[in-house]
């Protein structure tokens, strides 16, 4: 009975991860600009595979292989945002257009327009409009 | 019952190594096409959390549990990757 269940289990966290990661790759390859295309691949893309290493997880149901399953989904949680996050800000900084049809832009009005400098950074030369107090 | 549940488990695995090959062709297709190094930088981004996961489903299918350390070196190594990634385009300063 516990096999039954386990194998069921097992079945359903695959094929949701594997549908999951199919998505993210769909949105990666149709979304119109890089802020969307990358919200749709991280968040979607860390929980399909989430859910994959928890099916091997309970496939195996041993000790050492649960430990090291747990291990990999509280890295790739913890990974995922802080590496789409960064991107997001070097893209943004770097000056990568927002999709025509974006709707509000909340770091527009704390950095300047297109080419954009940070204020920390040595290397902006000195004719560069600084960043706003 | 119970046999056949089990026996269907490898054919599942089949299926998900088969979604994640047709979600790699996907953003490697990205990858190539990418208007800005950012977006690539995201498409490879993805592709690396896609092998973990048919690292994961092969792990299922060939009974081998060591594969998960693969996993483990593959997420690593990524993460690393992107983030270097991140910071030499913030210092670049153009797309």
């Amino acid at each position: 009975m516990i096999d039954l269940f386990a194998a069921v289990l097992t079945c359903f966290l695959m094929l949701a991860g594997a549908v999951l990661s199919l998505i993210a790759a769909l949105g990666i390859f149709r979304m119109p600009d890089l802020y969307t295309r990358m919200q749709a691949a991280a968040k979607t893309a860390t929980l399909g595979v989430g859910c994959t290493i928890l099916a091997l997880a309970i496939h195996f149901g041993d000790t050492s292989v649960t430990m090291h399953a747990v291990l990999v989904i509280i890295f790739l949680f913890l990974t995922g945002p802080v590496a789409a996050h960064m991107i997001a800000r070097a893209g943004y900084i770097s000056g990568i257009e927002l999709w025509q049809g974006s709707v509000v832009d909340e770091m527009g009005s704390r950095f300047p327009p297109v080419p954009r400098h940070l204020a920390s950074d040595d290397a902006a030369p000195p004719d560069a409009e600084q960043c706003p107090p | 019952m119970s046999e056949l549940a089990v026996a269907i488990v490898p054919v599942v695995a089949l299926l998900a190594l088969n979604l994640f090959a047709l979600a790699t062709i996907l953003a490697m297709l990205r990858m190539l096409m990418g208007p800005s190094l950012a977006d690539r930088v995201v498409a490879l981004d993805l592709v690396a959390a896609l092998a973990v996961g048919a690292i994961a489903s092969f792990a299922i299918l060939t009974e081998q549990p060591m594969l998960l350390r693969a996993a483990i070196v593959v997420a690593l190594v990524v993460f690393v990757g992107t983030v270097a990634f991140a910071m030499f385009l913030e210092k670049r300063g153009t797309p």
